[in-house]
């Protein structure tokens, strides 16, 4: 399990995060929303080891995460960023082939080109291997970059669970792939007993796809349980600050459908004309 | 490594020795390559029936020789120092001339030129052949991080603010190299001047003998480092998540890059742009990756500086030329071509 344990981040005498403890689980999607600002890439950035908290602990498969090496955490946690800056002209498959560095001298050169090969396949960017990466759209580089935090916790010869934290996955994909990526993360939790992290803004595609679902607002952990529970109208209203109205998804066993209610402006209509 | 990348580095180690070969043979006393490599065998203590002209032996053994290995070893580090900084600052447009590196170590060695016989007497004979290159590297060390600190922000360094803050550096440094200027006396000034503006013409074989190590290490030390260097492009926190510990690595990649340029600067003076345009030329025909990057651009840059000095000490014989004016010469046309390109897509 990877945890956080009455974890607490100040930086300059801000708040940004306040006594939370959440916990991945192997073989669960964990989906982590809340409105802007509230903390969910600071708390990434605190269980990918970018940040150290003021207080708390966090604790990845039983021992304190400082206790394991970077090289260590490489192999058992991968980190798929929000967007890219890479300028190089790498194409996409060496930029996939960048996920085995943690394994460049454990495995062989031909292992490592399976697994890249396997991760171009599985995050469907196999057509895109030879192209140059900074010429890809902004939703294949996405794919591309997922590809490689596959690679990563591919054929690890380790029996440690692995971890895979996902900062807007979906941000930059159309339809097809938001859902192809989520029920990728979905469908390797259960196969590659992989604990899943990903932070969402879509309310309906973390319904669908996580089996716990997070709400942070200001820094503090709101609501913290399975879809239905906490996907409950009070609880979206409080964090989000928008009316909704919840109910089953169609077709879909205990997915619950979240329906926005457009904001009213009918207030503002004398300050206009 | 691919088939690909053996096949250039082969052909850049064959293209290094034809180069070495020409640049040992062409001079005011032209030696045939057929009698430069009689000579080298004898040299290695081949048997030989009817052994060399002795003056050609000395001009080949005493002048030339010096001058080639201190050509090859500030040619290799110059350009493995650039395509470094560039993987570190995450940007093609780093070069140690354009950022102020190679200015911070000229002022320091300038400092010690000009005032090493009152100020710094007692560290200058205490030191002896070191002095020179240690103070150029004190002075490349301070300008590589200050530069790094002024142009990070958020985790990237950002493009203008490095080469703005190259700018001032460089200005800076030049007026304070200036100032110096003013209290050396004729024959102070006389060196300072030509050295300023780069050449390998002081090579003696003690000078490259004491120094080698300072830049043969870093050189072969730094293709370790090819893997961090590629994660980087990344991003810095992706090195990390890569399992890169990248604040440690920093440290140790901006030490080696001043070691390779104090040293280079301290015995060659200012040669500008050979870090700039090898590992630009090698990524536009093979790629970014650092694994082939970083040894190419050691080879590469080797062989370039051979030909720049071979032009220096020959266009305008039996006069010399600085090198860093051919170098110059070359690179700042090509910088701005890179700018022109830079404006339009991606490198």
């Amino acid at each position: 399990m990877l945890s956080t344990e009455h974890v607490s981040l100040t930086i300059r005498d801000k708040t940004l995060l306040k006594d939370l403890s959440l916990t991945i689980k192997p073989g669960e999607v964990l989906a982590v929303l809340g409105p802007n600002g509230a903390g969910k890439s600071t708390l990434l950035k605190l269980l990918s080891a970018e940040l150290k908290p003021s207080q708390g602990q966090i604790t990845l498969n039983a021992k304190p995460l400082t206790a394991w090496t970077k090289a260590e955490q490489a192999r058992l946690r991968a980190v798929l960023p929000q967007s890219s800056r890479l300028s190089f002209p790498f194409s996409a498959e060496e930029v996939v082939m960048m996920g085995r560095i943690p394994y460049r001298h454990s495995h062989t050169h031909n292992q490592n080109r399976q697994a890249v090969h396997a991760a171009l396949q599985i995050a469907h960017v196999e057509h895109l291997a030879q192209r140059l990466f900074t010429s890809l759209s902004g939703g294949e580089q996405q794919r591309v970059q997922l590809a490689r935090v596959l690679a990563q916790l591919w054929q690890v010869d380790s029996e440690q669970a692995r971890y895979l934290l996902l900062d807007e996955p979906t941000s930059a994909l159309d339809l097809a792939h938001q859902h192809h990526v989520l029920g990728l993360a979905q469908h390797l939790a259960k196969t590659w007993n992989l604990g899943v992290l990903t932070v969402l803004h879509d309310l309906n595609l973390a319904a669908l796809y996580a089996d716990q679902i997070a709400i942070l607002k200001e820094g503090q952990l709101q609501t913290y349980g399975e879809p239905q529970t906490s996907l409950a109208p009070s609880h979206i209203q409080q964090a989000f600050a928008v009316e909704v109205e919840v109910m089953p998804y169609p077709l879909q066993v205990n997915r619950p459908l979240v329906i926005t209610q457009r904001p009213n402006f009918n207030q503002f209509t004398t300050l206009t004309l | 490594m691919n088939k690909r990348s053996q096949g250039l580095l082969i052909s850049l180690v064959l293209l290094l020795l034809v180069m070495t070969i020409l640049a040992l043979g062409i001079g005011a006393v032209e030696i045939p390559a057929a009698q430069v490599l009689r000579i080298l065998a004898q040299q290695l203590g081949w048997p030989m029936a009817n052994p060399p002209d002795a003056g050609q032996i000395t001009v080949l053994v005493e002048i030339r020789a010096p001058r080639v290995a201190l050509g090859i070893l500030v040619g290799a580090g110059l350009a493995i120092t650039g395509a470094t900084i560039q993987g570190l600052f995450r940007n093609p447009l780093a070069d140690p001339g354009l950022i102020g590196i190679s200015s911070g170590a000229a002022l320091a060695a300038v400092s010690v030129i000009v005032l090493g016989a009152t100020v710094f007497q007692g560290l200058s004979s205490a030191l002896g052949a070191y002095t020179l290159p240690l103070a150029a590297f004190i002075g490349s060390l301070l300008v590589t991080g200050l530069v790094y600190r002024l142009a990070k922000l958020e985790g990237r360094t950002d493009i203008a603010t490095m080469l703005l803050a190259g700018i001032a550096i460089n200005a800076l440094l030049g007026a304070a190299t200036g100032l110096l200027t003013y209290a050396a006396n004729d024959t102070q000034l006389r060196t300072l001047t030509f050295w300023l503006m780069g050449s390998l013409g002081s090579a003696t074989w003690t000078q490259v003998l004491t120094t080698l190590p300072l830049i043969l290490l870093p050189v072969l030390v730094l293709p370790w480092f090819a893997p961090a260097l590629n994660a980087v492009l990344l991003g810095e926190a992706e090195a990390g998540h890569l399992g890169f510990n990248l604040e440690r690595i920093k440290q140790v990649l901006i030490v080696l890059v001043a070691l390779i340029v104090g040293t280079a600067v301290a015995l060659t003076g200012v040669i500008g742009f050979v870090g700039l345009v090898v590992p630009h030329l090698l990524r536009l025909a093979f790629g970014p990756d650092h694994r082939l990057l970083l040894p190419a651009s050691a080879l590469l840059g080797a062989s370039l500086l051979l030909v720049a000095d071979l032009i220096a000490r020959t266009v305008v014989n039996p006069a010399e030329l600085p090198i860093g004016i051919i170098t110059a010469l070359i690179g700042g046309p090509f910088f701005l071509w890179l700018l022109n390109r830079y404006r339009h897509r991606s490198f």
